[in-house]
C-alpha cells in the first residue's frame, strides 16, 4: 500500500482508481469514528490509517459488512442511515435513510441483498446491494436485534419485545418467513456460527440462552444454560454484551454472562455447560482468536479500561492489561496473529501481538468504536 | 467517580457547585447512557431521553430513576457509581438538554 500513499501525495485531486493505481483491499479495514460520523480506512500491513471517509451520519453503535469483492462496505448507522462506501475511491457512493433508529445489518451469502434491523419502526428492511433500492419490508412489531445472514439467501433475526426469531428466506420472488416463538425473555443479541448451522441468542430477561439448529426444519428452540445465574447475586449491567460469530474456541462456545461477571463455556455439539471463568467485569465481547486457542474479553463501564485473555484449554485468565479508557472493540487479523483494539477515550486504535501481547503500534482515531477488516467479507455471520 | 462519593448530600437539593467535573458527567451521559439510549439520546434499546420525551418527569423523580434504575427493565441502578448530587445534575441536564 505504500504505492497508494505515494500516489495520493503526488496527486491529491485524483483518487487511486482514477490515477490508475491498483488498490488491493485484502489487508484493509474500516474503523468507526462514532462521534464524527466518519470511517477511518486502515491498512493492516502498514499498521496505519490511509484515508478517512466522512458524512455517514450518527455512527453510535454503527457496524458494517463487506461486499464479496471487498470493495464496498455497507454501513449501518444508529440514525437509520444505510450507506454504501467504496473503499477504493474512499467515497460514499449511495446512502438511504431507511428507518428512524437501527441497530445492525447483514449481507446475503450471494452478496446481492443487504438487510438492516431496526428499532423504529421495528423490523427488518432488505435492500438491493447495487442500488440500495428496498426489495422487502418485514415489520415485526418489536425492536429487532441479532440479524445475521444464513446460507441459502436467508436472514435470521430476533425480537427483543416478543421473544420470537424469524427466518426470512429470500431465495424466491417474495420473502418466505418462518416464525419461531418462545425463544425467551428479552433477547438482546445473537450470533450464527461460521458454518451457518447454529444460531444462539442471549437473553436479558432471564438467565440463559436459546439456540436453533438451522439444519432442522423447522428449528426448535433449545435452551442453553437455563438458570445459569441461580444462587449468585445479580449485578447491574451498564452496557449490553455483544454476541459475534467469534464464539467458537476449540469445540466450545464461549459466551458472556449477563448480570454476572463471568464468561460461560458450552460444548458446541451437546450445548451443555463445560465451565465458567470469573472475569474482571461484565463482559461485553468474548471473542475467540481465529485459531480458538485464546479468548479475549472486554468489559462494560466502569471496568472498560481492561482486557483479559483466557486460555481455552485451562479456562484460566493468562493475561490482563489496561490498554486505556473505554476499550470498545477488538478485531483479530484473519489468521489471528494480531489484534486491533479501539480505545475510545484515548482516541487510539492500539495493535497487539496476540502471542507475546507486545504492543506493535497505534493509530490516532476520533472516538473509535467498531473495527472491521475486509476479510469479514468471506465469513458467514460477520 | 467514587472519589466524588464524599459529596453525597443528605438531601437532593444540591447546587451545581457540588459537581466536581461537569464535562466528565456530560461525557458519561453521552457515552455511557448513550450505550443504550444512543449517542444523541434519541433512543436505542432504551427509550428516547431527550427533553421533550421526558418532560413529564420532575427532576427529583428522574434523579431517583438514575440512582435506582427501573427493576424489571434494562435500566440499571447508577447509585454504585455516582453520587446523589451527580444524579441530580444528570436529571437537570437531561430535562434541559444543556449543562445546568
Amino acid at each position: 500500500m505504500k504505492l497508494l500513499i505515494a500516489g495520493l501525495l503526488a496527486s491529491v485531486t485524483l483518487t487511486a482508481a482514477q490515477a490508475g493505481e491498483i488498490v488491493a483491499t485484502g489487508d484493509l479495514g474500516l474503523v468507526v469514528e462514532r462521534a464524527d460520523g466518519a470511517l477511518l480506512l486502515v491498512d493492516r500491513s502498514e499498521r496505519a490509517a490511509i484515508g478517512r471517509i466522512e458524512g455517514l451520519g450518527d455512527l453510535s453503535h454503527a457496524s458494517l459488512v463487506y461486499s464479496p469483492d471487498e470493495r464496498f462496505a455497507y454501513v449501518f448507522g444508529r440514525d437509520g442511515g444505510l450507506s454504501k462506501v467504496d473503499i477504493v475511491e474512499q467515497a460514499v457512493v449511495a446512502r438511504v435513510l431507511q428507518a428512524g433508529n437501527s441497530i445492525g445489518g447483514a449481507i446475503s451469502d450471494d452478496g446481492a441483498l443487504v438487510a438492516v434491523s431496526n428499532y423504529d419502526p421495528g423490523g427488518v428492511r432488505i435492500f438491493d446491494a447495487d442500488t440500495l433500492d428496498m426489495v422487502a419490508d418485514i415489520p415485526t412489531g418489536s425492536k429487532t436485534i441479532g440479524l445475521v445472514d444464513a446460507p441459502g439467501r436467508r436472514f435470521v433475526f430476533t425480537m427483543w419485545d416478543s421473544g420470537e426469531t424469524w427466518i426470512a428466506d429470500m431465495s424466491g420472488d417474495a420473502p418466505e418467513i418462518t416464525k419461531i416463538p418462545d425463544m425467551g425473555a428479552n433477547p438482546y443479541d445473537a450470533l450464527i456460527t461460521s458454518d451457518g448451522r447454529t444460531y444462539i441468542t442471549g437473553l436479558f430477561g432471564e438467565d440463559g440462552m436459546t439456540a436453533l439448529d438451522l439444519w432442522q426444519v423447522p428449528p426448535e428452540p433449545i435452551r442453553v444454560l437455563p438458570g445459569y445465574g441461580r444462587g449468585s447475586e445479580e449485578l447491574p449491567v451498564y452496557k449490553m454484551p455483544h454476541l459475534e460469530g467469534w464464539a467458537l474456541a476449540g469445540g466450545e462456545f464461549v459466551l458472556p454472562a449477563v448480570k454476572h461477571h463471568q464468561v460461560l463455556w458450552v460444548d458446541s455439539t451437546t450445548l451443555q455447560e463445560t465451565g465458567r471463568t470469573a472475569t474482571y467485569g461484565q463482559p461485553v465481547f468474548a471473542m475467540a482468536r481465529p485459531d480458538g486457542r485464546h479468548v479475549w474479553v472486554n468489559f462494560a463501564h466502569p471496568r472498560n479500561d481492561t482486557i483479559q485473555v483466557i486460555d481455552t484449554l485451562t479456562k484460566q485468565v493468562v493475561h490482563e492489561f489496561k490498554p486505556g479508557p473505554a476499550v470498545l472493540h477488538m478485531e483479530f487479523s484473519p489468521r489471528g496473529n494480531e489484534v486491533w483494539v479501539s480505545v475510545r477515550d484515548a482516541g487510539k486504535v492500539m495493535i497487539y501481538d496476540t502471542a507475546t501481547f507486545e504492543k506493535l503500534g497505534e493509530i490516532d482515531a476520533a472516538s473509535p468504536s467498531g473495527i472491521f477488516f475486509t476479510a469479514r467479507a468471506h465469513r458467514t455471520g460477520l | 467517580m467514587r472519589s466524588l462519593a464524599f459529596l453525597l448530600a443528605s438531601t437532593l437539593m444540591v447546587s451545581a457547585s457540588d459537581i466536581a467535573d461537569p464535562d466528565a458527567l456530560e461525557h458519561l451521559v453521552l457515552q455511557d447512557c448513550g450505550s443504550c439510549h444512543g449517542l444523541t439520546l434519541k433512543g436505542g434499546l432504551g427509550p428516547d431521553i431527550r427533553p421533550d420525551a421526558i418532560s413529564h418527569y420532575d427532576p427529583d423523580t428522574l434523579a431517583i430513576v438514575v440512582l435506582d434504575g427501573i427493576p424489571g427493565t434494562a435500566m440499571p441502578p447508577w447509585r454504585p457509581l455516582i453520587s446523589e448530587a451527580e444524579a441530580q445534575w444528570i436529571a437537570d441536564y437531561l430535562l434541559t438538554g444543556t449543562q445546568p
